[in-house]
C-alpha cells in the first residue's frame, strides 16, 4: 500500500501538525507565537521543533530583538514537499473508507 | 477508529492554518455601529451643508460654503472616525477575549498594516486635494480607498471584508461618473453598507461563539 507509506511518522502527533500548519501559511512564525498558538509548554513545544528540524523540515534562526533572544521558525522546501504528501495521504484514506 | 484520527487531523490542520494567519476577532456589530455613526454624521452634515447655503447663481444652483462651516463637518467627519475606531477597538477586544485570543498578535498587526497602507495613501492624496482646494473628489476618493484598504486587509481576517470592499469601490466610481451627489453616495457606503455586511458577518461569526 502506497498510501501509507506517504503517512509521515514525523507528523504523527497535534504538536507537529500544528507547527506545520502555522508555517506552511506564515512566512515565519516565532517561539512564542507557536506557543500561544498551540497552547504547549515550553518544553514540549521545543522537543517538537526539534524533531522536525533533525528531520531537516523546518529551519530556526536566532537572533536578538533587543536583548531578548528570539527564535524563529520557517518550513525549509523539503518540509513543504513533504507535509503537503502527508495531507494528499490523509485526504485518499479518509476517501477511501 | 483509525479514520477518525485521520479527520481530525485534517481539521485541526485546516484550524490552524485559518487560525494563524487570519485575525479573527474583528466583530460585526462594529460594522453596524459604525455605519449608524456614518448615517448620523452624513444627515448632520447634511443640514449644515444645505440648510441656507444654496443660492441661485443665474439659475443654477450654487453652493457658499465658510471657512466655519468647512471646520464644522471636518469635525464630524472626525468624530464619526473616531467613533467607529473606538467601537471597533473595544467590541474586537472583547470578541478576543471571549474567544480567549490576544487583540495584538501577529496576526492582527498585519490586518493593521496592510489595512493602512491603501487608506493612509487615500488619506493623504485626499488632504492634499483640500489643500490645492478641490473639493469635488474627496467623497468618491474616501470611498474607493477604503475600499482597497478592505480588499487589501481581507486576506489578513474574514474573508466578507473584501466583498465589503468591492461594494465601497464600485460605489466611489458611480460617485466620481455622478459628481455632486458625494454625500448621498458616502451615506450608503459608509452608512448603509456597513449596516449590511456588518449585520452579514454578525449573524454568521459573532453568534456562533456565543
Amino acid at each position: 500500500m502506497s498510501i501509507i507509506n506517504n503517512i509521515n511518522k514525523v507528523f504523527d502527533h497535534r504538536i507537529r501538525l500544528g507547527i506545520m500548519s502555522i508555517l506552511m501559511v506564515n512566512e515565519y512564525a516565532d517561539f512564542n507565537m507557536l506557543k500561544e498558538l498551540l497552547g504547549a509548554t515550553d518544553g514540549n513545544l521545543a522537543s517538537h521543533t526539534k524533531a522536525l528540524e533533525k528531520a531537516d523540515y523546518i529551519s530556526v534562526e536566532k537572533q536578538f530583538i533587543g536583548r531578548k533572544p528570539n527564535t524563529r521558525y520557517a518550513t525549509t522546501k523539503l518540509g513543504r514537499a513533504e507535509f503537503n504528501k502527508h495531507i494528499d495521504a490523509l485526504e485518499k484514506l479518509i476517501n477511501n473508507q | 477508529m483509525e479514520s477518525k484520527n485521520y479527520l481530525q487531523d485534517i481539521s485541526d490542520i485546516k484550524t490552524m492554518m485559518h487560525k494563524s494567519s487570519r485575525f479573527l476577532s474583528i466583530s460585526g456589530l462594529s460594522g453596524i455601529l459604525a455605519g449608524i455613526y456614518a448615517l448620523i454624521g452624513a444627515f448632520l452634515g447634511y443640514k449644515i451643508i444645505y440648510a441656507n447655503n444654496i443660492i441661485s447663481v443665474n439659475g443654477y444652483r450654487t453652493l457658499v460654503l465658510t471657512q466655519e462651516r468647512m471646520f464644522e463637518i471636518f469635525f464630524i467627519a472626525l468624530a464619526v472616525v473616531l467613533l467607529s475606531l473606538i467601537t471597533g477597538v473595544a467590541l474586537s477586544y472583547m470578541k478576543a477575549k471571549k474567544q480567549s485570543e490576544s487583540l495584538w498578535d501577529a496576526t492582527s498587526k498585519r490586518l493593521v498594516i496592510n489595512f493602512l497602507i491603501p487608506l493612509a495613501t487615500g488619506g493623504f492624496f485626499i488632504l492634499f486635494l483640500i489643500e490645492k482646494e478641490v473639493y469635488a473628489f474627496v467623497a468618491p476618493l474616501t470611498l474607493v480607498f477604503y475600499g482597497l484598504a478592505c480588499v487589501n486587509a481581507s486576506k489578513y481576517t474574514l474573508g466578507y471584508i473584501r466583498y465589503l470592499g468591492i461594494t465601497m469601490i464600485v460605489i466611489g466610481l458611480l460617485s466620481v461618473y455622478f459628481l455632486g451627489y458625494g454625500l448621498f453616495f458616502w451615506a450608503l457606503g459608509f452608512g448603509v453598507c456597513h449596516i449590511i455586511y456588518g449585520g452579514i458577518m454578525h449573524f454568521k461569526y459573532d453568534r456562533i461563539q456565543d
